[in-house]
């Protein structure tokens, strides 16, 4: 049997461009976890993102207003988050439900006007390249900006918070928020930033959605994935190289249910769409079995809140 | 000047007050909104928050929203209180209504009273078997019940629709994506002639009933106060902490389970691809809203139910998109949360230096 090494490429490629989302919004998180907060609002900040850039896209037509616009818009829904839970010292989880519930209701209202516009076409890097080396063609050229950013991201996110001195700042107030404190670090500043980070990232990993990947405005088209990013995270054991791997098994799981229905495989179609959400628990069963690993790798302070007395 | 100072201990006259203040800001930033979209706020708010509920009809459909949120919430009280997050009770709703209705469809050219009891019951079951997974999960292998139950919400939603499409759809029903009417024996009766508002309700008011009496009159109500505080106490104190994070699941998941059989046995009376408008989610909100306190859980569905109603009238009468609803039920949530600072924190007016 001979198979085409390019369409293995393509195969690969595409896993990784539906990895994309998930990396994004999982590196944000993974910032905002390890300084101690834990935001569940990413699948509501996804959303914002998402019809964000696109809204802003098919108005004024520039993609690049639109991608930033759709990070600001991130940023700005998770400062409500920020606020509430560093200086109303609000409960996270019920905050990010919040957001979520929120962040849907909102991308809807506005996204009502934006049903049916087709998108925009995103342009890619290095098309020129396609069709130069079998195999690693596909995988390596004529992708978005944004994929090529994805991928760097976990490792820059690794550098960022091993080698680098706000990345330890950043640790120390997620592991231990009073001594943090008692070295004279500002830690609801650093929250704020850590938070407003994600909020960014998720707001970008939105607009992929919206842009790149998919580019038109379905209400709910995040359709879960900011859940499994934030299972990713537990996933990754806030390690955010594992990001990556975790990430491409879910793009697998998503590109195999087009493949299997295309090859005509005689399984229902809504197993197939439960199987990324079925392996996410399989997943987190088999990670968090061991708690003591666990507790090893989870930022001690995450989800506590933190309040220095004035 | 004016000074934030912490209070001695939480109060608890602003502890009932805040969800009130939390409404009344909601009223203002959705007016806010509506100013924004391009609509006369009075008028906008009059359409969703009176207009829906003046008359007999609406009345009637106010509570019949409010029931299964009511229900749900009383249930995950139980679980919030003991600080465990259940927040797929979509799902156990979900998973609640496919064994009843499937135990309803098995009956369905048959008459009885014992029908309908078993279908109730299968519901309950239902949802208690959905809620056990994140609950045992959690209990013996230490497994996020935030993310697992929520993850089966998604699950619980495609198992319904693959039913309905295919194995379980009417075969009379040109490939509609729903089952056979159940018989009348499976239905909860309705109440009044020409409202749709049903027996489901006794349920509700049932499980408030309950509620109210485990959480203040026997010791298991006391448990879960104290491991709600802290769970080392409630270990030092020797309470089965496993035992209590799966009875309340269970708990929790039947009251989910109950919404759902209300859902498909009351006006519908049949099984289809949506079973609920996220009930499961906004219940949360109403917990919350009713700080987890018996009472206060049914003022908040009701308060609740009105977002429901309104954004359908605020559709029909002013072209406000119907999200809406979720936009002010994500409001409350957060001017709740924020009012909460209220709790433990007070102003005070300090002389200025000069």
């Amino acid at each position: 049997m001979i198979v085409d090494v390019n369409f293995v490429g393509l195969i690969i490629a595409s896993i990784m461009a539906s990895a994309v989302p998930l990396i994004l919004a999982s590196c944000g998180e993974l910032i905002t976890e390890r300084s101690g907060v834990l935001n569940l609002g990413v699948e509501g900040m996804m959303i914002i993102g998402a019809i964000s850039g696109f809204a802003l896209m098919t108005v004024t037509g520039s993609l690049i207003i639109a991608v930033f616009g759709a990070m600001l818009a991130g940023v700005l829904i998770s400062t409500i988050f920020a606020f509430l839970t560093q200086t109303l010292i609000t409960n996270h989880v019920a905050t990010g439900l919040a957001l979520t519930i929120f962040g849907i209701g909102i991308s809807a209202m506005i996204g009502k006007n934006f049903v049916g516009i087709p998108g925009k076409e995103f342009p890619v890097l290095f098309e020129g390249l396609k069709d130069t080396i079998p195999l690693l063609s596909p995988i390596l050229f004529g992708h978005s900006i944004v994929f090529y950013f994805a991928f760097a991201l976990p490792f820059i996110t690794s550098y960022f918070l091993k080698k680098t001195k706000i990345g330890l700042i950043v640790r120390a107030v997620g592991d231990s928020p009073e001594s943090a404190s008692n070295q004279g670090i500002n830690v609801r500043f650093v929250r704020y930033a850590c938070i407003l980070y994600g909020g960014a990232m998720c707001g970008l990993a939105g607009a992929y959605l919206s842009m790149i990947y998919t580019p038109q405005w379905i209400e709910n088209m995040t359709g879960g994935r900011g859940w499994i990013a934030l299972a990713l995270v537990v996933f990754s054991t806030w390690n955010p190289i594992k990001i990556l791997i975790g990430a491409m098994i879910f793009g697998g799981l998503t590109i195999i249910q087009f493949h299997m229905q295309a090859i005509g495989v005689r399984i229902p179609v809504q197993f197939l769409t439960a199987l990324p959400y079925i392996v996410t628990i399989i997943v987190l069963v088999v990670i968090s079995r061991d708690s003591r690993k666990i507790r090893l790798s989870t930022p001690s302070s995450l989800g506590k809140s933190f309040h220095k007395d004035n | 000047m004016i000074k934030i100072v912490k209070r001695d201990q939480p109060s608890k006259a602003i502890f009932f007050f805040t969800p009130v203040l939390a409404i009344f800001l909601t009223l203002i930033a959705g007016g806010i909104i509506f100013y924004i979209l391009g609509f006369k706020p009075f008028e906008a708010l009059k359409f969703f928050f009176i207009v829906p509920i003046a008359d007999k009809y609406g009345f009637s459909e106010l509570l019949l929203k409010a029931t299964p949120l009511c229900l749900i919430a009383i249930g995950l009280s139980f679980c919030f209180k003991s600080n465990n997050w259940n927040i797929g009770a979509e799902g156990q709703l979900t998973f609640g209504a496919i064994v009843s209705g499937g135990v309803a469809l098995l009956f369905y050219d048959q008459e009885g009273f014992f029908i309908l009891p078993i279908v109730i019951l299968a519901g309950a079951i239902g949802g208690m078997i959905y809620a056990s997974i994140p609950a045992i999960l959690k209990t013996y292998f230490n497994t996020n019940e935030i993310l697992v139950s929520l993850m089966l919400v998604y699950v619980s939603k495609l198992i319904l629709d693959y039913l309905v499409v295919g194995p379980w759809s009417n075969p009379e029903g040109f490939n509609f994506p729903e089952t056979r009417q159940f018989s009348d024996s499976a239905r909860l009766p309705l109440l009044f002639e020409g409202l749709r508002i049903h027996a489901g309700i006794f349920l509700a008011l049932a499980a408030v009933v309950i509620s109210w009496f485990v959480f203040y009159k026997t010791y298991l109500g006391f448990q879960m106060k104290v491991s709600g505080f802290s769970l080392k106490t409630a270990k030092y104190a020797g309470y089965k902490g496993k035992k209590m994070i799966i009875l309340v699941f269970l708990i929790s998941g039947a009251c989910a389970g109950l919404a759902g059989v209300g859902e498909i046995t009351g006006p519908i009376g049949q099984l289809h691809r949506e079973v609920s408008p996220d009930y499961g989610f906004t219940a949360i909100i109403v917990a919350f809203l009713g700080r987890l306190h018996p009472v206060g859980i049914i003022f908040a569905s009701l308060v609740v139910a009105i977002t429901y109603l309104g954004a359908e009238t605020a559709q029909i009468f002013m072209q406000i998109p119907k999200y809406t609803g979720q936009v002010f039920q994500g409001m409350i949530l957060f001017f709740l949360l924020a009012s909460d600072y209220l709790l433990f924190f007070k102003f005070k007016l300090i002389g200025s230096k000069k």
